[in-house]
């Protein structure tokens, strides 16, 4: 066998290896209940969860508490199955959090808390602004 | 008249469309039929697309700079009040503009190809006029059977925009626009995207070269011209990147210069390709193999970069990314225009494959070539592995078309998950950039190779061992990284000093190397070494459920108050505004009739210079607010810094940081969170106490010392009758003392009340009443939340090295482009 395939051979088992811990570490996209079930199978993998905040009949968010340091928060957050969850979230509250529209928590279960290592937030359109001021 | 300007762009605009594909015809029969009329005609075409360019790009700098808020693009990315260099970074703000930019670079360098390339001409322009084709019928803005072909940037605002007022006035012009996002109002972001789509725009020349090269069967002749047209491209495109990483440093709060974020890694990816393809490329001109990887690399590249246009234009990226263009329902054309590539790049290669040049040499692992071959697939791996979870949203896309539920999202952390593994191949380029090195002006033999590498590995090992003791890197792969880094500069610094015969003749590859392992020194340090300062073990617990004690990254300071973090004494000092490149107070200051304009109120001084005087009138931009930050340093010194809040209506806030530059460490500050300005006042509390005795406020022990009778009170008049005295109460602060001085006057026989306040402390006195026979007063109460912030603070060790190690990777990019195309033209 030439060198060339030999290398040849080397490269492509490294893509597929590269491949394949890419997989391995791509997160997912899963409801609260999926969530803790992956949990409580010893999974420990980061995963995505999609909802919004817990919300009373006026639109107000309810159950958000930041702590009394003001240097972390805890909510209770709604999936798109429709399941309530304590969110613990290890940094100050992100101030448009409130007027979010969409929440995508980052992290994982410990325990029944889940804890997002990071919050991604929707928030109503600001950057395509569709009124005119007069 | 303003209309015309607008008629006018949007013509020159399907002008230059036109124009494109006439030229793309001509040159294509010029090159098929190897005659001059038709050459003659493409670039009479290629002429006229020019001239449409520039008048696109003129007309649509002319509505932005004269602030024509009638049209959508001006309403949309500029604002009356922005400065002319922020009016030029609008310009390129939107997609239509940033598209537009690209053209005009494309046009730019097609030129030079014109003036440059004598028998390459018809083919390399036939590539370059389709190329521009396209990207032009992005901006046509044109609909054709019910199918939108492109977004013009002259769309008026009443076109793009539904809003009632224009149905009762059609010709209403709004008075302001909604102005720039404040993340781009940087003096980075007036040069970073030009630089950036010329580096975009060069890839296309050894693209269009390569293509030529397949279809005129000239298989061997393009590298040469090909090589100083890849350098530049590399240089810019890479001094363009590290320009975004210097923005992103300056400007977001994600804590440093990479994110390892989609939009980051879609442009980094056709980069790492380039230099693949520009080491290719040299062992083909050294020893005449390695042709098939260089068409597959210069072609990926260009590719690659269309990829990334896709990625980053067509809003697929959606939520994953933080900075991605607004979706202006391109994706089908922009597919369209990538597919297009794709398949001629395949049908060309496929068709030549078979005929292309093959040398039968087998590869000798002591020749220099295998170790570029290795450094080449290094490279090509490590964008490999950057490019398949940076896809993870476009195969989700693709699964759920063909009906396939997908669930997948990127890694949660990207930074972990992109460091652990590009760290080993940062690893290996050190190395082989050394070894490669070696291998590069001779042959070497087995056993001349103990002899050879025997001096600069002892230096190595020498300087990495002082490294470590000096430093705290205690990591493995750190420490490996950091030897293989200082490997790298020792051996090519070596063979700059043997080899340094004359300035020409200078080894651009060698230098170029230094910077690549001086850039990996700096990231290894800013990066892996940096340190949060404001880190705190707060005792707190995550519940009261699991006892892990949990650290806490930010720190809240109220004003005033001093904390120890990590060896500074920190004091939030109070919130300021700019004037002049100077922060002050804003109660220095009062309102003009024009928001962006204040009055000083006394003469304001900035140390001990008179800055500006009482009564003078200044420009300042009232979104943004600083928050002076004091850092006390063990020995005493002093420094402060101003982290931002810009407050943008239209856009939301956005937080910037402060960095304190030193010559070898960074001190990075943002704000993460900042008391609410609108303040909610407690229900009044009535106390009555005599004069001299103290009482609490807000937590604060306060007194009032005496009362003071005054003849003027600023906006009232007052009368002979008329009686007005202030009360002069100190409040005990944390650091210091503050005094309010609350008015009670009878005017007219009323009472009147004048409260005053403190904002930084949250507290509001009003006189109720004066009780001259007890030598007592009442005093109304309010308090509110006290000024506060809470702020994150993180060291960045040695990141000048990084910055460093860049300028020094553009001159070697520049002496290798400078010799390559001397070797060119002689």
């Amino acid at each position: 066998m030439k060198k060339t395939h030999i290398f040849g051979i080397v490269i492509i088992a490294i893509a597929v290896m590269m491949i394949i811990i890419t997989a391995g570490d791509a997160s997912t996209y899963v409801s609260f209940t999926q969530a803790k079930k992956m949990a409580d199978d010893g999974n420990n993998n980061k995963i995505h969860v999609v909802g919004q905040l817990k919300k009373d009949m006026s639109g107000k968010v309810e159950e958000l508490f930041p702590s009394e340091d003001m240097l972390s928060v805890s909510f209770t957050m709604i999936d798109n199955e429709g399941r309530e969850q304590r969110v613990y979230y290890n940094e100050p509250m992100p101030p448009d959090l409130v007027k979010s529209e969409q929440v995508v928590v980052i992290g994982s279960f410990n325990e029944d808390l889940f804890i997002a290592d990071k919050i991604l937030l929707k928030c109503p359109s600001k950057y395509q602004e569709e009124e005119i001021k007069l | 008249m303003r209309y015309l300007v607008g008629n006018l762009g949007h013509l020159f605009v399907i002008i230059s469309f036109i124009a494109a594909l006439l030229a793309a015809v001509s040159y294509y029969k010029s090159a098929q039929l190897e005659e001059s009329g038709w050459k003659k005609n493409g670039r009479i075409a290629f002429f006229i697309h020019t001239a449409g360019v520039l008048g696109v790009v003129i007309f649509l700098y002319i509505i932005i700079y004269r602030n024509y808020f009638e049209y959508h693009y001006a309403w949309s990315h500029s604002s009356k009040y922005l400065p002319f260099y922020y009016k030029i970074s609008a310009f390129w703000e939107g997609q239509e503009g940033s598209f537009l930019l690209w053209i005009f670079w494309h046009v730019v360098l097609g030129i030079f190809i014109i003036a440059l390339s004598k028998d390459w001409e018809s083919p390399v322009m036939f590539v370059f006029s389709l190329v521009q084709a396209f990207l032009t019928s992005m901006i046509l803005g044109v609909v054709l059977f019910n199918l939108k072909i492109g977004s013009s940037p002259f769309m008026l605002t009443r076109e793009v925009i539904e809003a009632p007022v224009f149905q009762i006035n059609p010709e209403f012009i709004p008075q302001d626009g909604s102005g720039l996002n404040p993340l781009l109002q940087n003096y980075w972001m007036v040069i970073h995207p030009p630089t950036l789509f010329l580096g975009f725009a060069a890839t296309i020349v050894p693209f269009s070269f390569a293509i030529s090269a397949l279809w005129k069967k000239k298989y061997t002749s393009w590298i040469k011209p090909v090589m100083p047209w890849s350098l530049f491209a590399a240089a810019v495109l890479g001094l363009g990147i590290i320009m975004g990483a210097y923005w992103a440093y300056e400007t977001l709060n994600f804590g440093g210069y990479w994110n390892w974020d989609p939009v980051e890694n879609a442009i980094y990816v056709p980069w790492l390709v380039l230099i693949a393809s520009i080491h290719t490329m040299l062992i083909y001109k050294k020893n005449h193999t390695a042709l098939r990887v260089s068409f597959i690399l210069v072609i990926a590249t260009f590719l690659l970069i269309l990829y990334s246009t896709f990625l980053t234009r067509s809003g697929i990226l959606g939520n994953s990314s933080v900075h991605s263009f607004t979706d202006l329902g391109l994706s089908g054309q922009l597919l369209i225009y990538l597919v297009f590539f794709t398949l001629i790049s395949i049908f060309f290669l496929y068709r030549n494959w078979k005929k292309l040049p093959v040398s039968e040499k087998e590869i000798d692992v002591y020749s220099r070539d295998f170790w570029i071959f290795m450094g080449t697939a290094v490279l090509c791996l490590s964008a490999f592995q950057i490019i398949i979870p940076t896809s993870i949203p476009v195969f989700n896309a693709i699964l759920n078309n063909l009906g396939i539920y997908s669930n997948m999202a990127p890694p949660a952390d990207q930074i972990v998950f992109y460091t652990r593994i590009q760290l080993w191949f940062a690893l290996g380029i050190g190395i082989l950039t050394a070894l490669g090195q070696f291998f590069w002006w001779r042959k070497m033999k087995s056993n001349k190779l103990f002899y050879e590498f025997a001096v600069p590995l002892v230096i190595t090992l020498l300087v990495s061992t002082l490294i470590m003791v000096l430093s705290d890197i205690r990591e493995l792969p750190l420490l490996l990284l950091i030897t293989a880094a200082v490997f790298a500069i020792i051996s090519n610094g070596i063979t700059l000093i043997r080899f340094n015969q004359s300035p020409y003749r200078l080894s651009g590859g060698a230098v170029a190397h230094i910077g690549v392992a001086l850039m990996i020194i700096g990231i290894v340090y800013s990066s892996g070494m940096s340190r949060i300062i404001s880190l705190n073990r707060s005792g707190m617990l995550y519940s009261s459920d699991f006892p892990d004690e949990i650290n806490k990254e930010n720190i809240l300071l109220f004003h005033d108050q001093t904390k120890e973090m990590d060896q500074y004494r920190m004091t939030y000092t109070g919130k300021r505004i700019k004037v002049k490149g100077n922060y002050f107070r804003r109660d220095q200051f009062l309102p003009a009739s024009d928001p962006h304009y204040l009055v000083a109120r006394e003469d304001i001084y900035h140390g001990n210079i008179l800055s500006i005087p009482a009564g003078d009138t200044v420009k300042y931009n009232p979104e943004n607010t600083y928050y002076e930050v004091q850092y006390e340093k063990p020995d005493g010194q002093v420094f402060y810094l101003y982290p931002r809040l810009q407050e943008n209506p239209n856009m939301g806030n956005v937080v910037s940081p402060s960095i304190k530059k030193a010559a070898f460490r960074d001190i990075y500050t943002h704000v993460t969170v900042v008391a609410e300005d609108e303040k909610e006042w407690s229900d009044t509390e009535e106390i009555e106490i005599s004069i001299g005795s103290t009482f609490f406020v807000n937590d604060y022990v306060a007194s009032i010392e005496k009362f003071q009778r005054i003849d003027q009170i600023p906006g009232t008049a007052l009368n002979e009758n008329d009686v007005a005295v202030k009360g002069i109460i100190t409040i005990n602060g944390m650091s210091k003392d503050y005094q309010l001085e609350p008015v009670y006057l009878i005017k007219d026989n009323f009472a009147g009340r004048i409260p005053a306040e403190n904002e930084a402390l949250g507290v509001r006195i009003t006189i109720l009443n004066i009780l001259p026979d007890k030598n007592s007063v009442q005093l109304g109460l309010n308090t509110a939340q006290k000024d506060y912030i809470i702020l994150k603070a993180v060291e960045k060790p040695m990141i000048n090295i990084l910055w460093l190690g860049t300028l020094i990777l553009m001159i070697g990019f520049t002496m290798a482009m400078v010799r390559r195309s001397r070797e060119h033209t002689r």
